[in-house]
C-alpha cells in the first residue's frame, strides 16, 4: 500500500528454481521471475500467452505435498514455491498415413497400445494446465470414440504435462492430435458453404478480379488498400 | 554338486520366499506338492516347468524360479486356485513372480501385436506383462 | 418401470456393440429402464491379484463411486471381465483399511461409502425367474441345442462366482427358459487362453479349438457366452479344422427369443434343417 511519506517497496518473494534459491519480486510470472533471476530462456518458452504450450512446469509449495503442474506464463510465483521448467517431453509421435486409416479404436490401438495401460488414476487431469479431463479422453480413447476424444481435446496445447505425469506411460497429446485429425478427416460434417466456394474457384469465378489486381502498380494497390472496407468496431 | 537338493533354514527364509509369500498373500509351505494345479492348467502343456514345479522351487527358496517361462504363460484362469486342496491360490503365487521380474526390469514377454486384437485384450495383456 | 444401472466397459462400445444393442432392447422389453453409467472408465478386465497393487484397484472403485452418485446400489454389467473385476474390488474395498487408502489416493472424489452390489447379466436373468422368462419367450428359441460357454470370470474365484465354479447350471437355466435346449460340455467351464491371444496366440488357438469340439461332440448348434474376450477368441482365434459352430452373446439369443431381435438366417436354417 502507498502510504505518504513513506518509500514503497516491491515485496519480494523467495522462489527455488532448479534447486537455488531467488528473490523475485511478487506478482511475476513464473517466466518472468526466472528471466528476472538471469536465467535467458531459449526453449521452454514461446507465445508468452498462455496457448503455445512450451512452458510447462511443476512446482511445490510448502506445506503441500501436492505436485502442481502449470505454464510458467501463465502461473504467478508465491513465496517458497520450488519448481521445474520442462521444456520437452519425450513422446514417439507414430507414423500414419491420415487417407489409409479408419476413424476409430483399431486405430488408435494399433498406433499406442499402451493407451490399454490407463488404470483411471486421474493423475493426468490434475495436471492439466487447460482443466481439460484428461483421463475421460483416454477412457474414450480406449474405447474407439474418436469424436468424443476430439471434443474433449480440443484445447489441448501438447504442454506434456499429462504425459510425464502418466504412471501408464501414454504419450496424450499424439493420441489427441491424431483423433482431432480423423475427426475432421472422417467423422465432423463437411462445410456445404466451403465446398460450394472451392468449387467457384475451380470454375474460375475470381480470376477476373485476380487478374486486375495482378496487374495494379504498387502506388494502385496501396489506394486500394487504404480504401478497403472495414469493418465497424 | 549341482543336483544336490539342499534344504536349508536360510533358503526356506530367505527374502525371495518372504517376498512372494508378501506379494501373494499365500503360505507357499501349505503347498505339499499334490499336482493338482498342474493338472488343472490348461496352458501346462507351453510352460517350462509344472505349477507345481514353481511352487516348489519358491520353496526352496531358490530365484532361479524368476527365470521360469511358466509365470508369463499363465493366463490367470485361476483353475488352479479353485482347485487347490491347500487351498493355496496359485495364481497369485503366479502374480506375484511376474510382479518382482517386471519390478527387476525382466520384460521376457513379446506383444505379439496385430490391428484386430480388441482393447479388452489388450488391457489384459498390458496389465499381466508390462511394468 | 424399474431402473436399472449399468456398466457397458469398452468392448461393448466397440467390438462388442451387438452385444450391447441386442441386450438393451430385450431387458427394455421386461419392463426395465436402462440407465448407463455416466463416465465410466475401464474396469482393467483382469484383476490385480498382487497383495500391494492398489493402484489398479482406483478404476473398478471410481466407477462404484460413480454408481454411488447416482443413488444406485445395484451396478449391471454384460461383460464378465467387468463383473470380476468391479465385484472383486468392491470385496477388496469391504477391508476398512483398503477403503481407506483407495479413498485417500481418490481425493478428487467423494469417498466411496460401500453398499454397491455389482451383478451379472446371468445374475439378473436368474433373479427376474424362468417362469417370467419363459412367458416373456415369444418365438422363444425353438429347441436350439446351445451350448453354454462360461469361461473363467464368471465362475472364479469363488467368492464371486455367478454360481458353482465346477458345476454351474445358472445359463442353462435361462437359455432353458428361453425354450432352447441346453447342452452340457466338459469343456464349458476351461480357459479360453483370455488375453494370452496377444502374447501367445497359438495357445489360444489350441484352447479354442478343443473348446468348439467339445461343444460339437455333446450336440451343441450354438455356443453362447456372455464374454466379449471369449467371444472374439472363440471366433476369430480358431485353428484350422475347428467345428463351424456358430458363436452369439447371451443377450443376442435373449434377443432373438423374445422377438425384440430376428434370428439370424444362420441360426434359423440349422433349427430349420433339424425339424
Amino acid at each position: 500500500m502507498n502510504q505518504v511519506g513513506v518509500e514503497t517497496k516491491t515485496e519480494m518473494v523467495t522462489v527455488y528454481i532448479m534447486g537455488q534459491a531467488y528473490k523475485v519480486p511478487a506478482g511475476l510470472t513464473i517466466l518472468k521471475a526466472m528471466e528476472y533471476a538471469g536465467f535467458r530462456l531459449t526453449r521452454g518458452v514461446g507465445c508468452r500467452g498462455g496457448f503455445c504450450g512450451a512452458c510447462a512446469t511443476v512446482y511445490r509449495l510448502p506445506g503441500d505435498y501436492r505436485l502442481y503442474a502449470d505454464l510458467a506464463c501463465q502461473t504467478p510465483v508465491r513465496d517458497g514455491m520450488y519448481l521445474a521448467l520442462l521444456p520437452s517431453t519425450p513422446a514417439e509421435r507414430k507414423p500414419y498415413d491420415l487417407r489409409k486409416v479408419k476413424p476409430g479404436g483399431e486405430t488408435l490401438l494399433s498406433l499406442y497400445p499402451e493407451l490399454a495401460r490407463c488404470v483411471a488414476c486421474n493423475t493426468c487431469t490434475k495436471a492439466c494446465p487447460q482443466k481439460l479431463e484428461v483421463m475421460d479422453a483416454v477412457q474414450a480413447a480406449l474405447r474407439g470414440d474418436v469424436a468424443q476424444v476430439a471434443e474433449l481435446t480440443f484445447d489441448c496445447l501438447s504442454c506434456g504435462l499429462c504425459t510425464l505425469r502418466c504412471p501408464a506411460e501414454i504419450p496424450h497429446y499424439h493420441v489427441w492430435q491424431l483423433s482431432r485429425r480423423l475427426y475432421g478427416a472422417y467423422l465432423a460434417p463437411k462445410a456445404e458453404h466451403l465446398r460450394r466456394r472451392l468449387q467457384e474457384m475451380r470454375e474460375g469465378k475470381f480470376q477476373a478480379e485476380l487478374d486486375r489486381l495482378m496487374s495494379l502498380s504498387k502506388e494502385e494497390l496501396r489506394e486500394l488498400y487504404k480504401a478497403r472496407e472495414i469493418e465497424p468496431e | 554338486m549341482a543336483a544336490e537338493l539342499r534344504l536349508s533354514r536360510e533358503n526356506l527364509n530367505a527374502p525371495f520366499v518372504r517376498k512372494v509369500e508378501e506379494l501373494s498373500g499365500q503360505n507357499v509351505f501349505a503347498c505339499y506338492q499334490c499336482g493338482k494345479c498342474s493338472a488343472s492348467c490348461l496352458f501346462a502343456e507351453h510352460m517350462d516347468l509344472l505349477p507345481n514345479q514353481v511352487v516348489r522351487l519358491v520353496q526352496l527358496g531358490d530365484e532361479g524360479v524368476m527365470g521360469a517361462r511358466a509365470p508369463w504363460v499363465c493366463a490367470a484362469c485361476l483353475a488352479c486356485s479353485v482347485r487347490c486342496p491347500r487351498g493355496v491360490d496359485v495364481a497369485r503365487i503366479m502374480e506375484a513372480l511376474r510382479q518382482l521380474g517386471l519390478r527387476r526390469g525382466l520384460t521376457p514377454v513379446e506383444l505379439r501385436l496385430t490391428p484386430d486384437l480388441p482393447q479388452i485384450a489388450l488391457v489384459g495383456a498390458m496389465r499381466k506383462v508390462t511394468p | 418401470m424399474n431402473r436399472l444401472v449399468y456398466f457397458p466397459g469398452c468392448a461393448l462400445k466397440d467390438q462388442a456393440q451387438g452385444y450391447e444393442a441386442a441386450t438393451l432392447a430385450a431387458v427394455q422389453a421386461l419392463g426395465y429402464a436402462v440407465q448407463e453409467l455416466p463416465r465410466w472408465n475401464c474396469c482393467g478386465t483382469v484383476y490385480a491379484l498382487a497383495q500391494d497393487d492398489l493402484m489398479r484397484h482406483v478404476g473398478p472403485v471410481r466407477n462404484l463411486i460413480r454408481a454411488q452418485e447416482q443413488g444406485a446400489t445395484e451396478l449391471l454389467t454384460l461383460c464378465a471381465m467387468c463383473y470380476n473385476t468391479l465385484s472383486r474390488s468392491a470385496l477388496f474395498v469391504r477391508n476398512p483399511e483398503n477403503l481407506r487408502r483407495i479413498n485417500a489416493f481418490m481425493d478428487e472424489e467423494e469417498d466411496y461409502r460401500g453398499g454397491v452390489r455389482v451383478l451379472h447379466l446371468v445374475q439378473w436373468l436368474a433373479e427376474i425367474g424362468p417362469e417370467r422368462l419363459a412367458r416373456a419367450a415369444n418365438p422363444g428359441l425353438q429347441g436350439l441345442r446351445i451350448g453354454a460357454y462360461y469361461g473363467c470370470t464368471l465362475l472364479r474365484p469363488k467368492e464371486v462366482a455367478v454360481d458353482h465354479p465346477e458345476k454351474p447350471e445358472i445359463m442353462e437355466g435361462i437359455l432353458a427358459a428361453l425354450g432352447a435346449e441346453p447342452v452340457l460340455f466338459p469343456e464349458r467351464v476351461e480357459c479360453c487362453g483370455a488375453y494370452l491371444a496377444v502374447t501367445r496366440p497359438e495357445a489360444v488357438r489350441l484352447r479354442v479349438g478343443s473348446i468348439l469340439l467339445s461343444a460339437a461332440h455333446h450336440g451343441a448348434e450354438l455356443v453362447v457366452t456372455a464374454c466379449p474376450l471369449c467371444h472374439f477368441n472363440l471366433r476369430e482365434r480358431r485353428p484350422l479344422g475347428a467345428p463351424r459352430l456358430p458363436v452369439a452373446y447371451l443377450g443376442e439369443v435373449l434377443a432373438w427369443a423374445l422377438g425384440t431381435q430376428p434370428i439370424p438366417e444362420e441360426i434359423a436354417r440349422t433349427v430349420g434343417v433339424r425339424r
